[in-house]
């Protein structure tokens, strides 16, 4: 047995292609103007990765205040809105868009074998829409933030702040329009853009994931949209919809902000966890086990996604029934994650497994996003919900399956496709060092969190009783080893754009179609129409095709 | 599958080094150009359903607080004129009749009957804008609008008001009459972003009536009038249910 799959061409002959999809075209305006899936891919991979370090700089802010018992950094209405901007910058700018715009835009189209995606400029269009977006967060940033955490609570958000809640409204309003665009452009493509004999059931894996998160997009983000439009109305004209001095229901603001933001966690993992069953198969050389199940999981979670919204306002007084109709429906959301989790691992079993990066971050993906699903079912439970809701055991567990979970999934992607995306290959060793210190430090982060929630320890606040510094110290240092853990990819990935190896079409020895074509793709993606003729993941007729090409060069 | 199939079928013979003529609107990434218009309509009925989505906030706060403030609801909605209603909505159903009249005339390349259509459409999309500000003007005299300036007068005191003697209102309590400013909350979120999506309309419509003088939907590609066409339509049905909902239903508690 060897302990790698990687099999890279002759680095003393071996050339990346002239012509692809980077070298195309010259010059900003190129870029700007584009309509490649790919080409946007990768400006949403610069934009986002930017957005991640500014969220991530905030993170630094609130684990640094956190040190001491005492709000000392900084004062407490500066700690709420620096974790307010961490919130929506992490949550509307990074997590929603992470995967689906940039590995999905990048080989959705690959992937099914279509030349781009539906709507090119509908594409570019989504893209400036979240730019703008994301613009609008930093101007409200520096004329002075706002502090309502990122659940924009009524009354809070009408009535009692002073703060940019608008400017961070109307950023979330068009950047929910990017995402909107997206998910369309993401299904009308997978329904009309297949190639000949890409069946529904051919399709990898990542498709499906991408197709359910993006029916949660399409349904989900309007309705976010018109709750924004009416705070945004209340603050300014007046209208009574959500304040409870003019009749209205400050709850009925949470029960339509939570029926997108509940399926918007699934947004963010969904794609996730298209990635993982990419990458558990390819490094164990085995076929997902139980596709079709993890296939229908990804669409059960999506159905299910809508109807378990109220689990975040157990004790904000919604009715007794309603209580336990949303209980039950939330831990049914743990049955189809569990199908997925129990799947891969049987994939696992007797495949070939090796070791390289991205099998380390997916493995981490499936450890941590174990913990961080068992912890949500604690929460559907109504007994235990009323203790730990509001504590830090609330942020452990969206941590654990946001950072955990769906940031794992991403670098897992990030650096199984790096060398599709460039050509090259990312330095193995240094990376496989950084997938480590990133698991180590997101535990270290992270799980004395669970245990300051269990003692009663509240989220939101600058300011804590001294007994609970020991576990405090403990998580802002490893904030630290994470932060390290994802500067490292920063600078070996660019590192790699020059002096990485160079790749080859299929490093990994991979099935699907985005591995069968050139590294860095040719602008149309393929030379010739390809034609499905086989199932997914069948590494038998990657074989075969690996021996025809062979008799070929013999015989020629 | 079936679409899959479709796909097959349309084929483009690149591999085999002839380069077909294709007309000049189909886009490099399909085969061919049903699979071009067959992609736009599955699109665009996506995005009405975003729409349907977006509005389904505002109906549902509608439901919920008309099922609270049942005597409010009723009050409130008496306050607002049935003919210019009912004006509007002949106005918009009439539009949505040009609008199909337009896209027939794309399909049939009759350059001149899209153009008068469009142009037709646009007029009655304004009427319907006018009518709408006459309406808000009401609202606004009689202190109606959400905010500080609300005044309760016409349902606390229903015999100094003009229309709502004449339904018969009976002088609601403090609490209830306040709960019309809810109504009127809604009405003007509703109508409001009703009437964005007029304009948004309006001004696509301004555009389409400038490249269709260039002759550009009449010469076989009318998927972008067919579209358009399918949100103007929408934005009528939703007209529909508002006037419904906000004019009609139970003006007689």
């Amino acid at each position: 047995m060897s302990d790698t799959i990687v099999e890279l061409p002759d680095q003393a002959t071996a050339r990346i292609p002239k012509v692809n999809y980077i070298t195309k075209e010259n010059g900003l305006l190129s870029w700007l103007l584009t309509g490649d899936h790919k080409r946007i891919a990768i400006l949403y991979l610069i934009s986002i990765t930017f957005f991640f370090f500014v969220g991530g700089a905030l993170a630094g802010l609130i684990r640094l205040e956190l040190l001491t018992p005492q709000s000392d950094l900084m004062a407490s209405d500066t700690y709420n809105k620096v974790f307010t901007m961490h919130g929506v910058v992490m949550v509307f700018l990074f997590l929603v868009p992470s995967v689906p715009a940039t590995l999905g835009n990048f080989f959705i189209p690959m992937m099914i074998g279509a030349k781009d995606l539906a709507l090119p400029r509908i594409n570019l269009l989504s893209w400036y829409l979240y730019v703008v977006g994301g613009i609008l967060v930093l101007i409200t940033m520096v004329t002075g933030g706002v502090d309502t955490g990122w659940t924009f609570t009524t009354p809070l958000s009408i009535h009692y702040v002073n703060t940019n809640v608008l400017t961070t409204g109307l950023a979330i309003f068009v950047a929910g329009f990017s995402s909107i665009f997206t998910g369309l452009n993401f299904i009308v493509t997978t329904h009309k853009m297949r190639a000949p004999g890409m069946t529904w059931f051919r399709l990898p894996l990542f498709v499906w994931a991408n197709y359910a998160a993006s029916i949660l997009m399409v349904l989900g983000t309007p309705v976010l949209a018109i709750t924004i439009v009416l705070v945004a109305l209340e603050r300014t004209i007046g209208i009574g919809v959500f304040d409870p001095t003019k009749g209205g229901d400050p709850l009925l603001f949470q029960h339509l902000f939570w029926f997108y933001s509940h399926p918007a966690v699934y947004i963010m993992i969904l794609p996730g966890m298209g990635v993982i069953s990419e990458v558990i198969s390819t490094f164990s050389r085995k076929r997902v086990f139980g596709y079709t199940a993890v296939a229908f999981s990804s669409v059960a979670i999506a159905v299910f996604g809508f109807f378990v919204w109220a689990h975040h306002m157990f004790i904000m007084g919604v009715s007794n029934y309603a209580v336990l109709v949303f209980s039950l429906l939330t831990m049914l959301v743990a049955v189809p994650s569990a199908i997925k989790i129990f799947n891969w691992a049987f994939t696992l079993y007797k495949g070939s497994i090796t070791f390289e990066t991205p099998m380390l971050y997916a493995f981490g993906f499936m450890g941590l996003f174990t913990i961080g699903g068992l912890t949500g079912v604690f929460l559907g439970a109504t007994g235990t919900d009323i203790h730990l809701t509001e504590t830090y055991f609330i942020v452990a567990h969206f941590h654990f399956v946001m950072v955990g979970g769906m940031l794992m999934a991403f670098l897992a992607g990030i650096h199984f496709w790096w060398p599709k995306m460039t050509g090259r290959m990312y330095p193995e060793k240094v990376s496989q060092l950084a997938a480590v210190v990133t698991f180590i430090g997101f535990n270290f982060t992270f799980f004395p969190q669970f245990i300051l929630g269990i003692l009663g320890m509240p989220r939101r606040y600058a300011a804590y009783p001294a007994e609970f510094q020991i576990l405090n110290v403990f998580s802002t240092a490893g904030a630290t080893i994470l932060g390290v853990g994802y500067m490292l990819p920063i600078l070996y990935l660019i590192w790699s754009l020059k002096y990485g190896a160079i790749a080859g079409d299929n490093p990994w020895q991979a099935t699907g179609l985005e591995w069968q074509c050139q590294s860095p793709p040719l602008t149309e993606n393929f030379t010739v129409q390809p034609i499905m003729d086989h199932e997914a993941y069948d590494y038998e007729w990657l074989e075969g095709q690996k021996q025809k090409e062979e008799e070929v060069a013999s015989v020629g | 599958m079936s679409d899959s199939q479709a796909i097959a079928q349309g084929t483009h013979p690149e591999g085999s080094g002839a380069h077909v003529e294709h007309p000049p609107y189909l886009r490099h990434h399909f085969n061919s150009v049903e699979q071009q218009a067959d992609t736009a309509g599955f699109a665009m009925w996506l995005f009405l359903l975003t729409e349907v989505m977006f509005f389904g906030g505002l109906f549902t706060a509608y439901l919920i607080y008309r099922n609270w403030y049942y005597a409010s609801f009723v009050a409130a909605s008496h306050q607002l004129s049935i003919v210019l209603g009912t004006c509007n909505t002949v106005v918009l159903i009439f539009s949505s009749f040009t609008m199909a009249m337009g896209v027939w005339c794309a399909e049939t390349r009759r350059k001149k009957g899209l153009v008068v259509s469009l142009l037709l459409t646009i007029a009655l999309g304004l009427v319907f804008l006018g009518i709408k500000t006459v309406e808000y003007r009401e609202k606004y005299e009689k202190h109606h609008i959400p905010g500080d300036h609300y005044s309760l007068q016409s349902f606390i005191n229903p015999a100094s008001d003009k229309e709502a003697s004449e339904a018969g209102d009976k002088p609601l309590a403090l609490d209830a009459a306040q709960h019309t400013e809810l109504y009127f909350s809604l009405y003007f979120a509703m109508t409001g972003m009703h009437a964005l999506h007029m304009i948004i309309g309006i001004g696509i419509l301004v555009f389409m009536v400038i490249r269709a003088q260039a002759g550009a939907y009449t010469s076989g590609h009318v998927t972008f009038v067919e579209n358009f066409g399918l949100y103007w339509h929408f934005v009528d049905i939703v007209w529909i249910y508002l006037f419904a909902l906000l004019y009609l239903i139970s003006r007689h508690a």
